[in-house]
């Protein structure tokens, strides 16, 4: 790469994975280099703003590139997207950029200057879904099973596999409140909806009894001479128990603000979609980013 | 009695089982079932108690109820507590009430002995027959083989379960006359040997049947009391590697003795529980497992105890210096092993990044080296750690220094000022 003939400009996109590769695709058909990415919101910017419309193809070519190199380099961009890690755009593209030019070998070596802080975050998005496939906790609200979860990285598309097979038998939906981001199962088909928030209808009689019980199963377990909170704390650091059933009151729902009763599972299985608009469905949903989609 | 009631008498008695796990199987859901364990071949920890033990199965025991009189159990005939016992449809109901929301993998049941063997286990099996065929369940079950079961029985009870255990508990045979007058040695290793048995058996049968039933797929565990008795570690540590090799056990756990009752053949009430012994224990023990080391290794006559203020790998690497420093550059997986600070997971990365690098000793550190402990054993492309100083009388300190804070306070040795004089 000559990098003299290339131009320094901030590239505007669409916030999907797909409007990501066609940045990667333009920047590399224009010469010009992403020295930053910014969303949908306005820009503001001393360098040249580039506005980069999400074309299927482009993002297909691009990532087909990848994929020849090497699989393992496509699963590191992929997954690598869904990680909260800070300008994580401009750490994939260096990581792509560098498998253009010599390969993947330096994927092989974690502490690759490059590679190292894309592994780090990869590690820290799979310590995330290792945890939250154990601390899910759902609630039956008339049949329908719903969770809420708080991840830090956007683990819903790498957890729908394991909850839909799990649950195969089940209607079941799980909020994603950081990344506002609505997993639906039920009748063997499941979706990923963007929606802006959700308020859960009130337990039943029965829920409140179950969550009695393991309220009750949880407090007993621990042994008191063994008192350890340090040691619990590490294995379940304190930002995940806002949603768990042992650390929230029996009718929490009826706590939240301004509560309205039902809407969330009248309508299943497209429940809540009050503020919400559908993700454009563009390739990856079912194809790049989710390869672990559902049946 | 209700059944929150019931569920806190007998989770309460069934929490002294340190086995935790629901690892080692991978069965598919299936149609008109509840269930899989997908995520059972590493297991999945669903929460985490106040003592820091991982939640993962519904840990219960079918009654409280018990003929036999173990003096360090709470659950002996002889103590005066309140006494209960689950119906199968109950615990049928509650297990899979906890599993449709998550909050478990699966269930683990155990029990006091009812009138004898035999018929505790058929309740055992009873219970689980319902939770399986009608009630469909699919999920994990962890089942507990009671000492002296007759052999068909167990092969019953096994059919049903993923994984079964045999509590040894004491681990010796003077333990067990002093303590557990009622259990022999025999009747705990015969169940142990036939589980084996049939566990090998099943393997050859799936080979040739696809379909044929599997038996307690996911292998057999046990669990060692430690502190109830005067064994030694050196003890506790060679009857563990010999479970591992002779009984093809996964796991052997070990439980930090906490005095429930006061009896004088026992360590009295105010003993505390030794939690970092029973830590050294599940150190060595992995570095049975995963690191290659055999127990004569780690501990020999003249030192039938762990250091208390030093894991069992920096010691036994302090005590075979002439064996470092190691060249991470060259070094096999098996030696690099050997260094203290460097696990399977970093070794296997040194491995892969070594054949597009050299290494430098601040890439270690990106690898996952604990490089505070690990930088006294090896060299990087022939470099030691930059201003790095110690010698063979000063290396353990060093090493003890990088632990201490996160160990249990309570049992580090209180450093005095007034010791010396004192």
């Amino acid at each position: 790469m000559n990098s003299v003939a290339w131009r320094d400009v901030v590239f505007q996109y669409d916030g999907t994975f797909e409007g990501f590769l066609c940045c990667v695709f333009e920047s590399y058909v224009h010469k010009e280099f992403p020295i930053a990415f910014s969303g949908n919101e306005e820009c503001w910017s001393l360098y040249e703003v580039r506005y980069v419309v999400t074309e299927r193809e482009h993002a297909r070519r691009v990532y087909d590139s990848i994929l020849r190199r090497s699989k393992g380099a496509a699963d590191v961009v992929r997954r690598g997207f869904l990680t909260c890690l800070p300008e994580k755009e401009s750490r994939l593209y260096a990581v792509i950029q560098k498998l253009y030019e010599e390969g993947a070998g330096f994927l092989h070596n974690i502490s690759d200057p490059v590679y190292y802080p894309v592994a780090k975050a990869l590690r820290h998005l799979s310590g995330e879904l290792e945890k939250l496939r154990g601390f899910v906790r759902f609630s039956d609200y008339k049949g329908v099973l719903g969770a809420e979860i708080e991840p830090k990285n956007r683990v819903l598309p790498l957890l729908r596999k394991h909850f839909c097979d799990r649950y195969a038998n089940e209607a079941f939906f799980i909020y994603d409140r950081t990344n506002k981001e609505l997993l639906v199962y039920a009748n063997s088909h499941s979706r990923l909806l963007t929606v802006d928030s959700l308020q859960l209808s009130l337990p039943g009689e029965e829920e409140v009894q179950f969550r009695r019980l393991w309220k009750q199963f949880y407090e007993t377990i621990a042994i008191q001479e063994r008192y350890n909170p340090r040691c619990q704390n590490t294995f379940m650091p304190k930002r995940y128990r806002g949603t768990m059933t042992e650390f929230l009151p029996d009718d929490y729902e009826a706590q939240q603000k301004g509560v309205n009763p039902p809407a969330a599972c009248a309508a299943f299985p497209s429940p809540c979609v009050p503020n919400g608009k559908s993700e454009p469905a563009i390739l990856p949903r079912s194809g790049l980013s989710a390869p672990e989609s559902a049946p | 009695m209700d059944l929150l009631e019931k569920l806190t008498i007998l989770s309460d008695a069934a929490k002294y089982d340190a086995a935790c796990t629901s690892s080692g199987v991978k069965r598919k859901f299936q149609p008109g079932k509840i269930g899989n364990t997908s995520s059972s071949i590493a297991g999945c920890c669903h929460s985490f108690s106040a003592d820091g033990r991982c939640i993962t199965l519904l840990k219960v025991l079918m009654t409280n109820s018990c003929v036999y009189d173990c003096k360090y159990c709470v659950n002996r005939r002889s103590n005066d507590t309140r006494r209960a016992a689950f119906t199968p449809r109950e615990l049928a109901e509650l297990t899979i009430g906890f599993y449709r929301r998550n909050y478990i993998e699966g269930l683990f049941l155990s029990s006091g002995v009812m009138r004898n063997a035999d018929y505790t286990t058929e309740q055992m099996i009873r219970a689980l027959q319902i939770l399986r065929q009608e009630y469909g369940f699919n999920g994990y079950i962890h089942a507990k083989a009671i000492p002296g079961t007759s052999p068909e029985l167990v092969q019953q009870l096994g059919l049903l379960a993923d994984r079964m255990s045999v509590n040894i508990e004491l681990p010796s045979q003077q333990g067990l006359q002093l303590l557990a007058p009622d259990k022999t040695r025999e009747a705990i290793l015969r169940p142990m040997g036939l589980i084996r048995d049939r566990v090998l058996e099943n393997r050859q049968e799936l080979v040739k049947y696809k379909h044929a039933p599997s038996f307690s797929p996911a292998g057999q565990s046990t669990q060692l009391i430690v502190g109830a008795t005067q064994d030694t570690d050196r003890h506790i540590l060679h009857l563990t590697e010999a479970l591992y090799q002779k009984y093809r056990l996964k796991r052997v756990f070990y439980s930090a003795y906490v005095p429930v009752v006061e009896n004088s053949l026992l360590p009295s009430l105010d003993t505390k529980p030794p939690l970092l012994r029973e830590h050294r224990l599940y150190q060595a023990d992995w570095l049975l497992r995963f690191y290659g080391f055999r127990a004569s290794e780690l501990l020999d006559e003249a030192h039938p105890d762990f250091n208390p203020q030093l894991d069992p790998k920096c010691s036994w690497a302090v005590a075979h210096l002439e064996q470092f420093p190691v060249e991470i550059m060259r070094a096999e997986y098996e030696t690099l092993l050997r260094i203290p600070g460097i696990g399977p997971t970093s070794a296997k990365r040194i491995l892969s990044a070594r054949r597009t690098t050299h290494l430098r000793l601040e890439d270690l550190k990106k690898l996952g080296v604990v490089v505070k402990r690990a930088q006294y054993f090896l060299l990087c492309d022939g470099h030691a750690a930059p201003g790095l100083r110690f010698s063979p009388s000063t290396i353990v300190q060093q090493l003890e220094a990088v632990e201490r804070g996160s160990l249990p306070e309570s049992e580090m040795q209180q450093l005095s000022l007034f010791d010396a004089a004192g």
